[in-house]
C-alpha cells in the first residue's frame, strides 16, 4: 500500500509553512517529524540527490528560493513521479498567487489548504492538469 | 490571471498576521495571541448574534493560532455552525477547521457528519467537493459508518460531475484504508472499473489509485482492470506530445497517470490473454525508445517526467520477470543513467538495476557494469548514493566476482561513513563466507574486517567465523597460524584477540611444531593482551589457558603462576574469580585422562541459517533482503557446496556464543525452540511470521519508549485495530502499571494474550507479577491489566510487551517494548551547593563517572529541559553550579538490595547545539544506563 503521508512546506529556519497529514499521528509525533524533515533536509546541497531516507520511509523533497517542498512517501515508490508533482504544484501556486513568495503562503494559508486538496487527496495523486486545477481555484474565487 | 491579494476578504485576519509577525519576541506573541483569544471569546459568548462573516473570521483565526502551535480548547461549535451556511468562503472556513483540528472521538461528530449528509445531497458540486475533501481528510471510523454506503453511489452515478466523481473516489479510498470492513466490495466494484475508459483523465487518475489499493486485496474481483489498464496505457504512450493538452507535462503525456497505470498492473502476473500481453509489451517497448530519443526539451521536468515513466515500466519489466528480451534493454538503459551527470538519475540506477542483479536473465547484463559502480563507490560525493552502490554490488556478487567485490568493499570500508560501516561488514562477511571457494581466504577476509574496522565487528561476525573453522578441519592449521601472526602486531583490536584466543585454545597445537610458535611462546603473546582487555575477553582467556594446559603440560606451570596470582584469584570480577579458581583446581586434580576428556576439542556446530544473514535482514527490514536473498537462493542451490541452510528456519535458536560454550561455565541455558514463549526465550527468530513467535518490535517502538522515560502516563501504541495506553506510579523500589487495550474496530478480539517476556539477565533483576487478562476482548471495549512491578537490583534491558489475538480470522502479533526503566525508581534528594560538590567528588573514580558529549535533537528550551530532568526522577538543584545554564540533579535509585546514590549534570552549549552529560553514580552500570536514558531525551 503506498501512498503518501505526509506533505510540508518549511523555510531555512525551520519555520512550516504547511503541514498536510495523511496519517494518523499525534501532536507530539508531528512536532518530531517536522524537526527531524528540517534536519536532514537542509544539510544536503545540490550535488545531493533530492531523495533522503527517512525512518521506514523516504523524503522526496525540492527547495525553491527559501522554501523546502517536502513529500513523504514509501520507499519503493516512484521518486521521479512525486519530484515532479512537487514542481507541478509549485507552478500552480505561483500562477495563483501570482509569483508566489512565501509571505502568500502565510497571509493565505487557508486558500493554499484548497489548493493541495485540489491536487492531493487521501494522500493520492488527484488532479495533475494546471489548466484544470486553475479553472476551478478561479470559479472558487469569485464564490467570495 | 488575476491574482490573490493578501488575506484579501478578510482584513482583520491580515492584520492579526502582521501584528504576530512583528513580534519581537515569543512573550510577546503570547501576549498578542492571549489577547486575541480573550477578544474572539467574548465575540463568541456576546449577546449580540455573529454573522457569518465575523465567524468565518473568527474561526479562521483560531485556526492560525493552532497551526503555530497553541492550544485551542473552544470555537469549535462556531465552526460547526458555519458549515450550515450557503455561502462558499463560510463552509469552507469551516470544513477547514474541522479537518485540522476537529478529533475522531468528538462530540461534535454528529452534528458534523449531518452537515455533511445535507452537502452531498445538495447537488452543488462545490459543496460536495468540500464535504468528501472533509471526509477524505478526516477519515474516522465515525465518517466511515456514516458515509461508506452512500460515497460508491456517488462515484458511479451517471450525473456525476467530473471533479466530484474524483474526490468521491479518493474518499472511498481513505476509508477503505482505515475501515476495510466497512466498505464491502459490492455490485459498485465492475463500474469502478470502468472508471478506467472515462474521457476525464483526472477521473481516470484518481480512479486507478482506488483500484489499485482495491485490487491488491481482492485481486480476482479486479482481474478486469488489467486489460482496461493495458488499453489506457498504450493509447497514452502512443500518442503524439500534443494530443493530450491539459495533461501533458513538459512533452511528456500523462506522466503521472501512466506511472499509476504500470503500479496497478504490478499487482498483476503477466497478462494471459495473448493479445493484451502483446499489446503490453508494445507498450513497453515503446516506452524504451522513448528514452532512446532525443529529448524534446532541455528541462529538467522534461526528463523527469519522462523518466519517471520508464522508471517504472521498468519496475513492471522486472516484476513480470518473464521477458529477457525486456530485462536486458532495461539493464542496458540503467547502464546508461550510471553514468549520467545527474545525481538522481545515478541513484535511481543503481537501486533499480539492484532488483535487476536478481534476474536470472539480467543478471549476466548487470555484471557487465561492475568497473562503473566499483567506480560510483569511491567517486559519489552523496553517502547515499555510494550506499546504493554498496548494495548493488551486493547484490551482483556471484563467485566469479566475489574476490574483486570483497576486495574493493574492504577497501572502501577504510574510508566509509561510520553509518554504514556496520552494514557494510556484515555483507562482506556474508559475501565471504557464501562464495569461499578456499576457505584460507574466508579467514584472511575476516581478520582484515577485524583490523580495518574492528569496532564494527559484532559478535555475530566473530562468532560465525569461528563456527566456520572448528567446522572445517582443512583450514585449522591455517587460522591458527594466521591469527598468531595477526597478533605479533602491537595495538590490535580486542575483536582478534578474541578470535586469537578461542582459535589457538583449540588448534595452538597445530602449530606449536615450529619454534617461532613454540606453546610458551603462543601463551606469552596472548597474556601480553590480556591486561588490556575487558573482562568478557579475559574470562575467555583465562578458557583458553586451561586449554593450553591440556595441549601442552609444558606451561601448565607457567599457567598455574598466573592463576595463583593475586589478579586472578581476588578478582574483584566474580566470573573471573570463579574462573581462576576452578581452572588452578582442575588443572591440580585432575588427571590428564580427565583433562583430555573434559576440554576435548570442540565438536562441529550443526549447520543452521548464517546468524550474519539474520543480523543483516534485521537491520534492513525483513522485506529488503530476504525476497532478493531468497529468490537467490532458490536458484542457485550449490552455494559452497556445503549444506544450503533451511530457510527461516523455524529452530529459532540464536548462534550459542562461543565464549560460552567453552566448558559451558557461565553459558545461558539455550532457549527453548518452540512455542510459546512464556518467559525468558527472547532469542526468537525475528521472521518468521508463526503464530509461535513473537512479533518484532512494533515500528516507532524505539521512539514511543523513550517518550516514556521522563513521563509516566499515555499511549504506548496504536494501530489501525489496537490501542495500548499506559497509567503507571513508583514508590522506592516498587511500582503498579497499569495497561489499558483499547479495541478500536467493531469486531470482537478472540484469543487475546498479552505477555509480558524478560531475559533470564532481567528477571533476576526485575520482578513483575501480573494476572492473565479475558481473552474476549469486544469491539469499541477497552481492558485493563494491572502490573505489579518490584526493582530487585539495577537493571538494563527493558521488558518486551508482546500481544497476540485473532482479528476476524487474521491472526495479529505485536510487539512493543515497555517502558519501565531505572530512573523510575528514582527518589529525589535536595541539597545545598557544598554537600552537591563534596559528593561530586567522592563519586570520581573513573568507573564511577560516565558522560556523553551529544548533538541536541530538540530545541534547546530552558524550561523544557527542567521539566524532562524532573520528569526523570531528580531533583533538580537550583543555584548549586556556578554556571547559571548548567542543570545539576540528584536522587536516590531505590533496588530491593541496595540504594544508589546518582549525581547528574547537563551542560548545555547553545552555539554547537550540544550536551554534555555527566552523570556519577555508586555503580558503574546504573551510570552507564541512567545516562543512556536521559541522553535519548534532549
Amino acid at each position: 500500500m503506498v501512498w503518501i503521508r505526509f506533505i510540508l512546506i518549511q523555510n531555512r529556519a525551520g519555520k512550516t509553512r504547511l503541514a498536510k497529514w495523511y496519517m494518523q499521528f499525534d501532536d507530539d509525533e508531528k512536532q518530531k517529524l517536522i524537526e527531524e524533515v528540517h534536519a536532514v533536509v537542509t544539510v544536503r546541497d545540490a550535488k545531493h540527490t533530492n531523495f533522503v531516507e527517512f525512518r521506514n520511509f523516504k523524503i522526496i523533497y525540492r527547495r525553491y528560493a527559501g522554501l523546502y517542498f517536502c513529500i513523504c512517501v514509501d520507499v519503493n515508490d516512484n521518486n521521479l513521479a512525486y519530484l515532479e508533482a512537487i514542481h507541478n504544484f509549485v507552478e500552480v501556486l505561483n500562477e495563483y498567487f501570482h509569483n508566489v513568495c512565501e509571505l502568500d503562503l502565510v497571509f493565505n494559508f487557508y486558500k493554499v489548504y484548497t489548493v493541495v486538496d485540489e491536487m492531493f487527496l487521501a494522500g493520492e495523486i488527484r488532479e495533475t492538469s494546471q489548466t484544470k486545477v486553475l479553472k476551478q481555484l478561479l470559479m472558487l474565487q469569485s464564490l467570495e | 490571471m488575476p491574482a490573490v491579494s493578501k488575506g484579501d476578504g478578510m482584513r482583520g485576519l491580515a492584520v492579526f498576521i502582521s501584528d504576530i509577525r512583528n513580534c519581537k519576541s515569543k512573550e510577546a506573541e503570547i501576549k498578542r495571541i492571549n489577547k486575541e483569544l480573550a477578544n474572539i471569546r467574548s465575540k463568541f459568548k456576546g449577546d449580540k448574534a455573529l454573522d457569518g462573516y465575523s465567524k468565518k473570521k473568527y474561526v479562521c483565526k483560531l485556526l492560525f493560532i493552532f497551526l503555530l502551535g497553541h492550544d485551542i480548547d473552544f470555537g469549535h461549535m462556531e465552526a460547526v455552525n458555519l458549515l450550515s451556511s450557503n455561502r462558499y468562503t463560510e463552509k469552507q472556513i469551516g470544513y477547514l477547521f474541522i479537518s485540522v483540528l476537529v478529533n475522531s472521538n468528538s462530540e461534535l461528530i454528529r452534528l458534523i457528519n449531518n452537515a455533511i449528509k445535507n452537502d452531498l445531497a445538495s447537488r452543488n458540486p462545490t459543496f460536495m467537493g468540500l464535504a468528501l475533501h472533509c471526509i477524505a481528510n478526516v477519515g474516522s471510523r465515525e465518517m466511515a459508518e456514516a458515509f461508506a454506503g452512500e460515497i460508491p453511489k456517488i462515484l458511479v452515478a451517471g450525473d456525476a460531475m467530473d471533479g466530484v466523481k474524483q474526490s468521491a473516489a479518493l474518499c472511498l479510498l481513505r476509508l477503505y484504508r482505515t475501515s476495510p470492513d466497512l466498505v464491502p466490495v459490492g455490485d459498485w466494484t465492475s463500474r469502478v472499473v470502468h472508471l478506467l475508459n472515462d474521457q476525464h483523465l483526472g477521473v481516470v487518475t484518481a480512479a486507478t489509485s482506488l483500484i489499485t489499493t482495491l485490487a491488491q486485496k481482492n485481486p480476482e474481483e479486479f482481474k478486469t482492470s488489467v486489460s482496461l489498464a493495458v488499453s489506457r496505457l498504450s493509447r497514452i504512450v502512443t500518442s503524439a506530445s500534443t494530443d493530450l493538452q491539459d495533461y501533458t507535462y513538459y512533452f511528456v503525456p500523462a506522466p503521472w497517470l501512466s506511472v499509476k497505470l504500470l503500479r496497478l498492473l504490478q499487482c498483476y502476473p503477466p497478462p494471459e490473454d495473448p493479445a493484451v500481453r502483446g499489446r503490453l509489451t508494445e507498450c513497453l517497448e515503446t516506452v524504451l525508445n522513448k528514452a532512446q530519443e532525443p529529448p524534446k526539451s532541455k528541462k529538467v521536468q522534461h526528463s523527469n517526467a519522462k523518466n519517471a515513466v520508464l522508471f517504472e515500466a521498468i519496475s513492471l519489466i522486472i516484476h513480470h520477470d518473464s521477458e529477457p528480451n525486456l530485462l536486458v534493454r532495461a539493464c542496458n538503459q540503467l547502464g546508461q543513467f550510471l553514468q549520467h551527470r545527474e545525481t538522481n538519475l545515478r541513484y535511481l540506477a543503481l537501486e533499480s538495476m539492484c532488483t535487476l542483479a536478481s534476474s536470472e536473465f539480467s543478471h549476466e547484463a548487470v555484471k557487465t557494469h561492475i568497473e562503473t559502480v566499483i567506480n560510483a563507490l569511491k567517486t559519489e560525493r552523496d553517502v547515499s548514493v555510494r550506499q546504493r552502490a554498496v548494495d548493488l554490488l551486493y547484490a551482483m556478487c556471484d563467485r566469479s566476482s566475489a574476490q574483486q567485490i570483497v576486495a574493493e568493499m574492504l577497501s572502501y570500508l577504510e574510508t566509509a561513513d561510520y553509518s554504514i560501516r556496520e552494514e557494510i561488514v556484515l555483507k562482506v562477511a556474508i559475501l565471504a563466507e557464501k562464495y569461499a571457494v578456499d576457505y584460507t581466504w574466508y579467514v584472511d577476509t575476516i581478520l582484515n574486517l577485524i583490523r580495518i574496522a574492528g569496532d564494527y565487528v559484532s559478535e555475530e561476525v566473530w562468532y560465525r567465523v569461528i563456527q566456520i573453522v572448528i567446522n572445517r578441519d582443512d583450514v585449522q592449521g591455517y587460522a591458527a597460524k594466521t591469527v598468531f601472526e595477526a597478533l605479533q602486531a602491537p595495538a590490535c583490536h580486542e575483536n582478534l584477540v578474541k578470535v586469537g584466543g578461542y582459535i589457538l585454545g583449540e588448534f595452538g597445537n597445530l602449530i606449536a611444531g615450529d619454534p617461532r610458535s613454540s606453546p610458551l611462546i603462543q601463551f606469552n603473546l596472548l597474556h601480553s593482551k590480556f591486561h588490556l582487555c575487558s573482562v568478557p575477553t579475559r574470562a575467555l582467556l583465562l578458557s583458553t589457558y586451561i586449554k593450553f594446559v591440556n595441549l601442552f603440560p609444558e606451561v601448565k606451570a607457567t599457567i598455574q603462576d598466573v592463576l595463583r596470582g593475586d589478579s586472578q584469584l581476588r578478582n574483584a570480577d566474580v566470573e573471573l574469580q570463579q574462573r581462576a579458581v576452578e581452572y588452578l583446581r582442575l588443572s591440580t586434580v585432575a588427571s590428564t585422562d580427565i583433562l583430555a576428556t573434559v576440554l576435548e576439542e570442540m565438536p562441529p556446530f550443526p549447520e543452521r541459517e548464517s546468524s550474519i544473514l539474520a543480523k543483516l535482514k534485521k537491520k534492513k527490514g525483513p522485506n529488503t533482503v530476504t525476497d532478493l536473498e531468497e529468490a537467490k537462493r532458490e536458484r542457485s542451490t550449490d552455494v559452497n557446496g556445503a549444506p544450503e541452510p533451511a530457510p527461516a528456519s523455524l529452530s529459532a535458536v540464536s548462534t550459542p556464543s562461543p565464549s560460552a560454550d567453552l566448558l559451558g561455565l557461565g553459558a545461558a541455558p539455550p532457549a527453548p525452540a518452540g512455542p510459546p514463549p512464556s518467559s525468558g526465550g527472547l532469542l526468537v527468530d525475528v521472521f518468521s511470521d508463526s503464530p509461535s513467535a513473537v512479533a518484532p518490535l512494533a515500528p516507532g517502538s524505539e521512539d514511543n519508549f523513550a517518550r516514556f522515560v521522563c513521563k509516566n502516563n499515555g499511549v504506548l501504541f496504536e494501530n489501525q485495530l489496537l490501542q495500548i495506553g499506559l497509567k503507571s506510579e513508583f514508590r522506592q523500589n516498587l511500582g503498579r502499571m497499569f495497561i489499558f487495550y483499547g479495541n478500536k474496530t467493531s469486531t470482537q478480539f478472540l484469543s487475546f494474550t498479552p505477555t509480558l517476556i524478560c531475559s533470564d539477565d532481567l528477571q533476576t533483576n526485575l520482578s513483575l507479577q501480573t494476572k492473565p487478562v479475558d481473552p474476549t476482548v469486544d469491539g469499541g471495549a477497552q481492558v485493563q491489566q494491572v502490573v505489579n512491578i518490584e526493582c530487585v537490583s539495577d537493571f538494563t534491558e527493558a521488558p518486551v510487551l508482546n500481544i497476540q489475538f485473532r482479528y476476524g480470522g487474521t491472526f495479529q502479533n505485536v510487539s512493543v517494548k515497555l517502558p519501565i526503566t531505572l530512573n523510575k525508581f528514582f527518589q529525589p534528594t535536595e541539597m545545598a551547593s557544598q554537600d552537591f560538590f563534596q559528593r561530586w567528588k567522592q563519586l570520581s573514580s573513573p568507573q564511577q563517572e560516565v558522560q556523553n558529549i551529544f548533538k541536541a535533537k530538540h530545541p534547546m528550551d530552558t524550561e523544557i529541559t527542567k521539566a524532562k530532568i524532573i520528569g526523570f526522577g531528580s531533583a533538580l538543584l537550583e543555584d548549586v553550579d556556578p554556571n547559571p545554564a548548567n542543570f545539576v540533579g540528584a536522587g536516590i535509585i531505590h533496588t530491593r538490595t541496595t540504594q544508589i546514590g546518582c549525581l547528574l549534570r547537563l551542560e548545555p552549549n547553545l552555539q554547537a547545539q550540544m550536551y554534555r552529560l555527566t552523570l556519577r553514580t555508586s555503580k558503574e552500570a546504573a551510570s552507564r544506563r541512567l545516562c543512556a536514558l536521559l541522553s535519548e531525551q534532549f
